[in-house]
């Protein structure tokens, strides 16, 4: 063990590593496109919904009678109505502003809240195992088989509706999901040998567990959990549709369908534009998730690969396949 | 085992009528029946068998490794300290440090997910307390002794950027980080291409001249085995049946399954008719077989095979043989 002790070491490969670590995923989304673009709608998105609300929350809750199912796309009242006005002349534009803040705040708390619990629970559960595990998971079973739109039904009714309530609704019934895919994972995580290579270099059990297996549950949650979110403001945007979610003055998109509902022949914008903010959160999240997938696995990151430079000058390769002919 | 041979020294790692028994819905199934081994430093021993023969569940138990639910019985002596039975906590002190493993499958054994320096790196820093830059410089040092080009480089890669030969390598890097006194292979080139396995078999053999590490090579081909032990135990359906000098049984081997493994091995012939496969499926580890385990394919069984269980026996010094005529197969009379 002579060898390299007195070695110096080069000062490029010292700092290497923790820039190219920070920068990977930014590097790596510039490579794909379409990821970037919806990451950048999701931005936006996420942008708006957080700075803009407090300047505009008057003029959103607005009344006009006299702009009621005002039609969108003119500029005649103001940029206010660029969307049209809904059945009691408020704005649609800000109306949907004031609801992104509302669905996204609801989804990612419920979201994060119910990720950290699944997976900590569930990582636990396939850790201990035994009887633990058991009971764990059929609690799990249990709350995954009552249909979670009828419990969290039951459980606005008995709770008042509000923004708090309907996000601990939420976590209640999407923890399950991530409990079972943590468990699952880590189960399946646990068998490779690596994990045995570990406990024979002398590894404790919680450090194989939370330094070695985590890393490789981690991709999994933060993929469901990203899924999740599209998930999560459909169901938010059903309960509130349904009238339990939330209630006036607070606003989301799932309320405004509803609201719209009763006058889509005659002012589809009113039920259209939160629908399809909607449609286009969820879809951004679905696309980021899958990528997410992509780059947390080392073994998944040549999707993302700088294409080939441009082929060498001919000649060589005429003269190849000649001699290959 | 011949009772002369290693009375004068302390043996290093001492396996004394170990059996372990798996539990499975058919009952308790034996997966090693009353193996004795010894090891002496600096020693290295091949554990030759088959698939299911039990060698691979020895090596780990040796380390510990076997699950809470099998039974072990016997005694496991690392330098005069009891491994079976021994808490977590003892174990793991043991573990890298007493005792290293290099598995099978070099892909599988390395987390996908962190570089191999930082894996490297975290075996000194957690177990040696070094600190980060000392632990960097070790494990250049490291990758450098198993023969890993530029490893200043390569110590930023991901498992999964490096060729299988290498891989085992970074394997055998991370398993003498903690300059164990015993290293057990496990079919350590198994794996790999035939172009590759003599490098590996090479740096195990010089690894152990260098830190005087005993080793353990388990494996199931004979040739492998030749190129870096010096003894060898054969070991079938869970039991030793033959250990001795390894050149030597490999030339006179005083057990039928040995000779049998030796004339089976496709190297061994020049033609298809100089190779014989030993008749008959491995042994089951279900169904207990009355007797001498191998007689069901032996050629040389009587009567006597199928009902007397042979013991190990001297047959010459530093060799023993499990065979009622262990002798006549030594001399080639049987």
């Amino acid at each position: 063990m002579s060898t390299g002790k007195d070695a110096p070491m080069p000062n490029a490969i010292a700092r290497h590593r923790p820039a190219s670590a920070r920068w990977r995923r930014l590097r790596l989304l510039r490579r794909s496109p379409f990821t970037a673009t919806m990451a950048i709608v999701l931005a936006i998105i996420a942008l708006t919904a957080l700075v803009v609300p407090p300047f505009i929350a008057d003029a959103a809750e607005q009344q006009n009678l006299a702009l009621r199912f005002v039609e969108p796309f003119s500029l005649d009242h103001g940029i206010a109505y660029l969307l049209g006005a809904d059945a009691l002349g408020r704005p649609m534009l800000l109306q949907l502003v004031m609801g992104a803040r509302t669905s996204l705040m609801i989804a990612v708390s419920a979201v994060v809240l119910a990720g950290l619990i699944g997976y900590a629970i569930g990582m636990f559960s396939a850790y201990v195992g035994g009887w633990v595990d058991a009971a764990l998971m059929r609690i799990a079973d249990i709350i995954h088989t009552v249909p979670s739109l009828l419990l969290a039904l039951a459980i606005l009714y008995v709770l008042q509706p509000s923004v708090t309530n309907l996000i601990l609704v939420l976590v209640f019934t999407r923890t399950p999901m991530y409990m079972r895919v943590a468990r699952a994972r880590t189960l399946e995580v646990r068998e490779g040998v690596f994990v045995e290579a570990a406990r024979a270099i002398g590894s404790r059990r919680s450090r194989i567990i939370l330094h070695d297996i985590r890393p490789l549950v981690t991709p999994t949650i933060l993929t469901v959990a990203m899924l999740e979110i599209a998930t999560v403001i459909l169901t938010a945007a059903g309960l509130s549709f349904l009238g339990i979610g939330l209630q006036r003055p607070d606003v989301d998109w799932g309320m405004m369908v509803a609201d719209g509902r009763g006058y889509l022949s005659s002012a589809w914008w009113v039920t259209v534009f939160p629908g399809v903010a909607v449609v286009i959160t969820a879809l951004a999240a679905n696309v980021l998730s899958n990528w997410l997938r992509a780059i947390e696995d080392p073994t998944q990151s040549h999707l993302f690969a700088k294409p080939l430079p441009a082929e060498a000058p001919a000649p060589t390769s005429s003269a190849n396949l000649g001699s290959l002919s | 085992m011949n009772p002369t041979a290693s009375l004068d020294q302390q043996p290093l790692l001492d396996i004394a009528n170990l059996t372990v028994t798996f539990p499975s819905e058919h009952g308790p199934v034996r997966a090693v029946r009353g193996v004795n081994l010894r090891l002496r430093g600096g020693e290295s021993l091949a554990i030759l068998g088959e698939s299911g023969s039990g060698k691979s569940v020895t090596g780990k138990a040796a380390l510990g490794l076997i699950g809470s639910r099998v039974r072990l019985t016997g005694s496991i002596r690392f330098e005069g300290d009891e491994i079976v039975g021994a808490d977590e906590n003892r174990l793991r002190a043991l573990r890298g440090r007493g005792i290293a493993m290099v598995f099978q499958d070099s892909l599988d054994s390395l987390n996908p997910v962190y570089t191999v320096g930082s894996q490297l790196e975290e075996i000194l820093r957690v177990r040696m307390g070094r600190s980060r830059s000392d632990a960097r410089r070790e494990a250049i040092a490291l990758l450098e002794q198993v023969g890993i080009t530029s490893p200043e480089t390569r110590l930023h890669h991901y498992p999964h950027q490096f060729s299988g030969g290498m891989r085992q390598r970074v394997c055998i890097a991370m398993a003498i980080a903690l300059r164990p006194r015993v290293l057990i292979a496990d079919e350590p080139t198994t794996a790999l291409d035939v172009t590759v396995q003599a490098g590996i078999l090479r740096l195990l053999k010089r690894l152990q001249r260098e830190t005087g590490m005993a080793l353990i090579f388990v494996t199931h081909d004979l040739n492998v085995a030749r190129l870096v032990a010096d003894r060898v135990a054969v070991m079938y359906a869970g039991r030793v049946v033959e250990t001795g000098p390894i050149d030597e049984v490999y030339r006179r081997p005083a057990h039928p399954y040995s000779r049998a493994l030796m004339h089976s091995h496709p190297s061994a012939a020049t033609s298809w008719s100089e190779l014989h496969p030993i008749p008959g499926n491995g042994p089951s580890k279900s169904v207990v077989v009355a007797g001498c385990s191998f007689h069901p394919r032996c050629p040389v069984a009587t009567e006597r095979c199928a009902s007397e269980d042979p013991p190990m026996l001297a047959v010459e010094p530093g060799r023993s043989s499990a065979c009622h005529y262990a002798e006549e197969v030594l001399r080639g009379e049987r």
